[in-house]
């Protein structure tokens, strides 16, 4: 089962990496959107799939991120990709703050606040907070990332640049998942009281796992930024931590192959209806409402975890 | 002195509004315990609708600017209650058993859906209210020149809050919305037909959005097809404010929310006035986990 796991991870990435040369530019910068939204997917994916905790605001630690690298890059000139711990640091530390005070907080008095934390953020970017954001213009002439002395500036160099990171993220993810540290999310989700009574310190986890989820978002805000060059405050908006929300509910709330459909689709239904123009957005949003009806679940669900007993201490193996 | 009356009673005007907003919020999450994210957009609906009645029917010349203004809202309300019930049977009720994670996500649906909805039908541009339907003039007030679509935006929030509180306190239907609210399954097993409450509380929140919506045309005369996400938020913190599923505490959370904005932004900074709203409802929260009127519910284990 795991060896087929390996295999099939291994064989699907070999094939999209020689997918490129084959797509002209447009497709291959509308794979990189996926990949950018399956990553930030799979770090609010640690928040919401597995821990159960409604975070609408993720676009403000994803902010965070890009900011932070796309300020240190153009005031002190330090190479992109060297800030990319930078970034880490600074949503999670972030995150870790912001959450320390609310992360007790029912369910939806928490989506208000996380929604609330991420139009503060907004607010404060557009604002040119300390002097430093830029205001509504943003941030521009952030340079291009180089590996090895190669600068990647198009976008067949920045598909296997995302796509790269977006394997090491799905890999990571995946023993996470089924770590100590991801089994403990999964009971936190089920079943609060249950899990602190069992001896996991519930309020410690939700930090860690904000903090996780922010670091990582923190991180793709950096390649985002890399990537455009020029970033504002309207790339984060709620609406983008709208669409995060929803692409992990569409594919599967806590299922890794669930969210990288799900990413597919969010950036997918609107480049299929395009034909539609204007009409895209409502198609999009009755699309959604006709999931949710018929596949609750998501469309590809979190599989329930599977023990093998090898023996039953006192009896014979069959 | 005079700058502060002036900002509160503004304050107030738009506190009223969020008031109204939030209570279709409160009462749906009251019984539904899920947030109705396309109730924003039903007050987007409410906006243009009235745009729309007032423009083709003249009702406000034939019959005079009170009773002409009064009919529309009445007419508003009666067409904003049937998109309610639409909607709820639409993208909500498939959807009782589920998760409530996929709830949320059909409600962003809808949501999306009914605002490109408004947008394909009226354009993205701002839309016009005519100017003259309310007269222009103010009343004084402690030195203070009030205009008087203010006072009457306020003084008909205040009205409608009070009837529907008297309307779930007196009466039978009242009571089973409450009782439903506390526990569904013990409702149903007193006789109340849940699924027709629901849909009552589709219709009255709706309605009373709708209502807001034309509100907030006769007080900035433009309106906006992604005005409800703004709106929308705003009452659902105003919601939360007060402590959600609680009735009085969306009224008192939606004006105090409203003159909170208004003050903050006369006297600390108007491009920050969004923040400070978001800022004064996580300060609360910490303080009052279940908001100011919410009651602190004991964890059944």
């Amino acid at each position: 089962m795991k060896n087929r796991n390996a295999i099939l991870f291994i064989l699907f990435s070999a094939g999209l990496a020689t997918l490129p040369p084959f797509l002209n530019a447009y497709w291959v910068d509308v794979l990189n959107s996926i990949g950018i939204y399956a990553i930030l997917g799979l770090s609010l994916n640690l928040i919401v799939g597995h821990t159960g905790l409604f975070n609408l605001g993720h676009a403000a630690f994803f902010a965070i991120g890009a900011y932070t690298a796309a300020i240190l890059n153009t005031t002190f000139g330090i190479p992109i990709l060297w800030l990319l711990p930078v970034s880490a640091l600074a949503a999670g530390l972030f995150a870790a703050v912001v959450a320390r005070p609310i992360v007790h907080l029912r369910g939806d008095y928490l989506c208000i606040v996380t929604i609330g934390v991420g139009e503060i953020v907004r607010i404060a970017l557009v604002n040119d907070i300390f002097g430093i954001t830029g205001g509504a213009n943003g941030i521009f002439d952030i340079s291009r990332p180089s590996v090895f002395g190669l600068i990647i500036r198009t976008p067949y160099e920045f598909f296997y640049l995302i796509w790269f990171f977006l394997g090491v993220t799905i890999v990571l993810f995946h023993f996470l998942e089924n770590s100590r540290f991801g089994r403990a999310l999964n009971y936190l989700r089920e079943d609060e009281v249950a899990a602190e009574g069992s001896g996991i310190p519930t309020a410690r986890y939700k930090l860690g796992v904000f903090a996780l989820g922010a670091a990582w978002a923190g991180m793709v805000g950096l390649i985002f930024a890399s990537k455009m060059t020029i970033i504002a405050p309207e790339s984060f908006s709620f609406w983008e931590s709208v669409l995060m929300f929803t692409l992990i509910i569409l594919g599967g709330a806590g299922s890794i192959p669930g969210v990288l459909l799900g990413a597919a689709l969010i950036v997918g239904i609107p480049e299929v209806f395009r034909d539609l123009a204007n009409a895209r957005m409502l198609v999009f949003g009755a699309a959604m409402v006709v999931m949710m009806i018929f596949r609750t679940e998501g469309i590809i669900p979190q599989r329930p975890r599977v023990y093998r007993i090898e023996a039953i201490p006192g009896e014979e193996r069959p | 002195m005079e700058e502060f009356f002036q900002q509160f009673a503004n304050g107030l005007a738009v506190g009223g509004i969020y008031a109204l907003i939030a209570l279709g919020y409160t009462m749906v999450y009251g019984v539904l315990k899920l947030i109705n994210f396309a109730h924003g957009d039903l007050f987007t609906i409410g906006a243009y609708l009235g745009l729309t009645v007032l423009a083709a029917l003249g009702l406000t010349e034939f019959y005079g600017a009170v009773i002409g203004v009064l009919l529309v809202a009445v007419m508003i309300m009666g067409m904003l209650a049937a998109i309610g019930a639409v909607l709820d049977r639409a993208a909500y009720r498939p959807l009782r058993e589920s998760p409530r994670l996929s709830a949320v996500v059909s409600a962003l649906g809808a949501s999306i859906f009914l605002q490109n909805l408004v947008m394909l039908i009226y354009g993205a541009r701002f839309q016009v209210y005519p100017l003259d339907i309310l007269p222009s003039t103010s009343i004084s007030l402690f030195q203070v020149d009030i205009p008087v679509v203010k006072v009457v935006v306020l003084a008909a929030s205040i009205l409608l809050m009070a009837v529907l509180y008297l309307f779930v306190q007196r009466t039978r239907i009242g009571t089973a919305i409450r009782a439903a609210a506390i526990d569904q399954g013990a409702a149903r097993l007193m006789g109340i037909d849940v699924n027709r409450v629901i849909l009552i509380v589709f219709l009255i929140g709706p309605a009373l959005g709708g209502v807001a919506g034309l509100m907030v045309g006769l007080l900035y005369g433009q309106i906006n097809f992604t005005m409800g996400w703004t709106y929308g938020l705003k009452a659902f913190t105003a919601a939360i404010l007060g402590g959600i599923g609680n009735i009085p505490g969306a009224m008192v959370g939606g004006l105090l929310l409203g003159v909170i904005e208004a003050l903050g932004a006369a006297y600390i900074s108007i491009a920050w006035k969004d923040a400070i709203a978001f800022c004064v409802l996580i300060a609360i929260l910490i303080v009052r986990p279940t908001g100011l009127l919410g009651e602190r519910v004991a964890e059944k284990i």
